[in-house]
């Protein structure tokens, strides 16, 4: 079955005051992780072409082609694992 | 004649590509790139010299130590120290200012006593005074620092009274490039009677540092800001002040006897010399190894021509930087006073969005605190993106990173 784990290499916690989460997917599943999130979420804005603004169930954050994402203003790792269950699986 | 090109053929790394773009790399403040003959240097004593360094007889413990000890010989000529009894490799600058901290602070610092500190400082400079006072009961006073991130000299100056037993300071600030006047603030200390401990992780990398000019008492920095491997740092100590001060670990290495007294059924132990007394354990033998192959490269460029190449990369990239409209540059805006580290922020974007949209092109910066929350507090910073240079970068890597900023405006 799948799970989560299979996308996510690792999650950092920002070092700064905003208290971003930042999600790495891993590299080789990192094209599949982007479109099934962009298949997902709301697409609220792109800058560039480089940051993709988007929303999820009133939660807002940046998805980059890099294989990277931000999450801000999340109360817990709990809601962090839910909300990428939501966009991934 | 210096030449970045020329230099880049070292540094194997720089050859890679990131996200499917050359490899830009602009975080020398956290760490710099190794080149192939520090590499070299540390692969060919685990091939050929690899043995544990003193008390040994035999042929391949005494080239160890050999090594080991020309290392230290090499990190005080680099510094102008007046030998290697003055020189204790340690992890780090974190460890070299905990060293100071505790063998130093623990039996001298006391209630009615003050440490001063400024509010420019890594939290490595904070942090070990904080925890200290708590259990001394000695005040940790900060010295404010201008809008522009400059230290306030004048305040500064005040604040330094004969109740300062040490004053603690970086000669560079890892936030934003600033060069504090070490002698100006170290003449005031001492004429109050406190020692000096200088931060040198941002300074000794990038400048001609020089203890006995400067009349510094303790200097920390770290071997990985400077071509050097992880693991390997340096504290100077003036060899009258280190004699007096007793060792931080305790264990093999660092003592003469440990005598097992039958009548008390205790050990009495007598420290050996300097500066082993601060070495306790099995040294990392390779990292100063590393060490020194990283300065004798740094002397072959000439650290002249490494603070001049970085100043006018800095300069530089101010310059360009000034020029686009939705970024601030914090701190000073010209690099008069400044080494290769430009803080900035772009309108409508975390620190962590500006990296991260770098990192898509390949270009590697920092984003955060950068270990100095305080400083960020008062400039009202949430947080910075940190640009930093070294002797491999280059003008057209500067290009590069401009026309990647401006597809954020």
């Amino acid at each position: 079955m799948v799970s989560v784990e299979d996308y996510v290499a690792r999650t950092e916690g920002t070092c700064g005051q905003e208290k971003d989460v930042i999600v790495t997917f891993k590299y080789d599943k990192k094209g599949d992780a982007i479109a099934r999130i962009m298949k997902k979420a709301k697409l609220e804005k792109s800058i560039a072409n480089i940051i993709f603004e988007l929303t999820f169930e009133g939660f807002s954050f940046r998805l980059y082609p890099s294989g990277k994402a931000i999450f801000r203003s999340l109360r817990d790792k709990q809601e962090l694992d839910r909300i990428l269950a939501g966009l991934l699986l | 004649m210096f030449n970045p090109e020329e230099i880049r053929k070292d540094f194997a790394i720089l050859k890679r590509k990131i996200n499917g773009h050359p490899l830009i790399y602009f975080d020398n403040a956290a760490t710099s790139q190794k080149p192939k003959q520090v590499i070299e240097a540390i692969k060919n004593y685990y091939e050929y010299s690899n043995a544990n360094v003193h008390r040994a007889v035999h042929t391949l413990s005494q080239e160890a130590s050999e090594l080991y000890e020309n290392a230290h010989e090499e990190v005080a000529k680099f510094i102008n120290a007046q030998g290697m009894e003055e020189i204790v490799f340690v992890r780090g600058t974190t460890e070299a200012i905990n060293l100071v901290t505790y063998a130093w602070g623990l039996p001298n610092l006391g209630k009615n006593e003050e440490v001063l500190v400024t509010l420019m400082e890594h939290h490595s400079n904070i942090v070990p005074w904080e925890n200290l006072s708590k259990i001394k009961g000695f005040k940790v006073k900060y010295a404010p620092v201008n809008n522009d991130g400059t230290l306030d000299y004048e305040a500064f100056e005040k604040a330094i009274t004969d109740k300062t037993k040490l004053v603690c300071f970086s000669h560079v600030s890892n936030v934003t490039g600033v060069v504090n006047d070490v002698k100006r603030i170290v003449k005031v200390a001492h004429d109050h009677g406190a020692l000096t401990l200088i931060d040198g992780a941002q300074s000794v990398p990038h400048l001609s540092v020089d203890v006995k000019d400067l009349d510094m008492d303790f200097l920390a920095f770290s071997g990985h800001k400077m071509l050097a491997p992880t693991g390997i740092g340096v504290l100077y100590g003036k060899q009258q002040i280190l004699e007096r001060m007793g060792p931080f670990h305790g264990g093999g290495e660092m003592i003469r006897e440990v005598k097992f007294d039958l009548a008390t059924k205790r050990c009495s132990v007598i420290w050996t010399g300097l500066p082993w007394k601060f070495e306790a354990g099995t040294p990392n033998v390779s990292g100063g190894i590393g060490l020194m192959e990283a300065i004798k490269y740094l002397k072959k460029i000439g650290m002249k021509n490494v603070e001049k190449h970085e100043k006018n990369l800095t300069n530089y990239a101010l310059k360009h930087m000034q020029r686009l409209r939705n970024i601030e540059v914090y701190g000073p805006h010209d690099a008069t006073n400044k080494c290769g580290i430009i803080p900035f922020g772009i309108e409508g974007l975390s620190s962590h969005d500006i990296a991260l949209t770098l990192d898509a092109y390949g270009i590697m910066i920092r984003s955060g605190y950068h270990c100095a929350q305080p400083l960020h507090e008062l400039l009202k910073l949430k947080s910075s993106a940190r640009a930093s240079f070294y002797i491999y970068n280059t003008r057209q890597e500067i290009d590069r990173f401009i026309e990647v900023l401006k597809e954020t405006e």
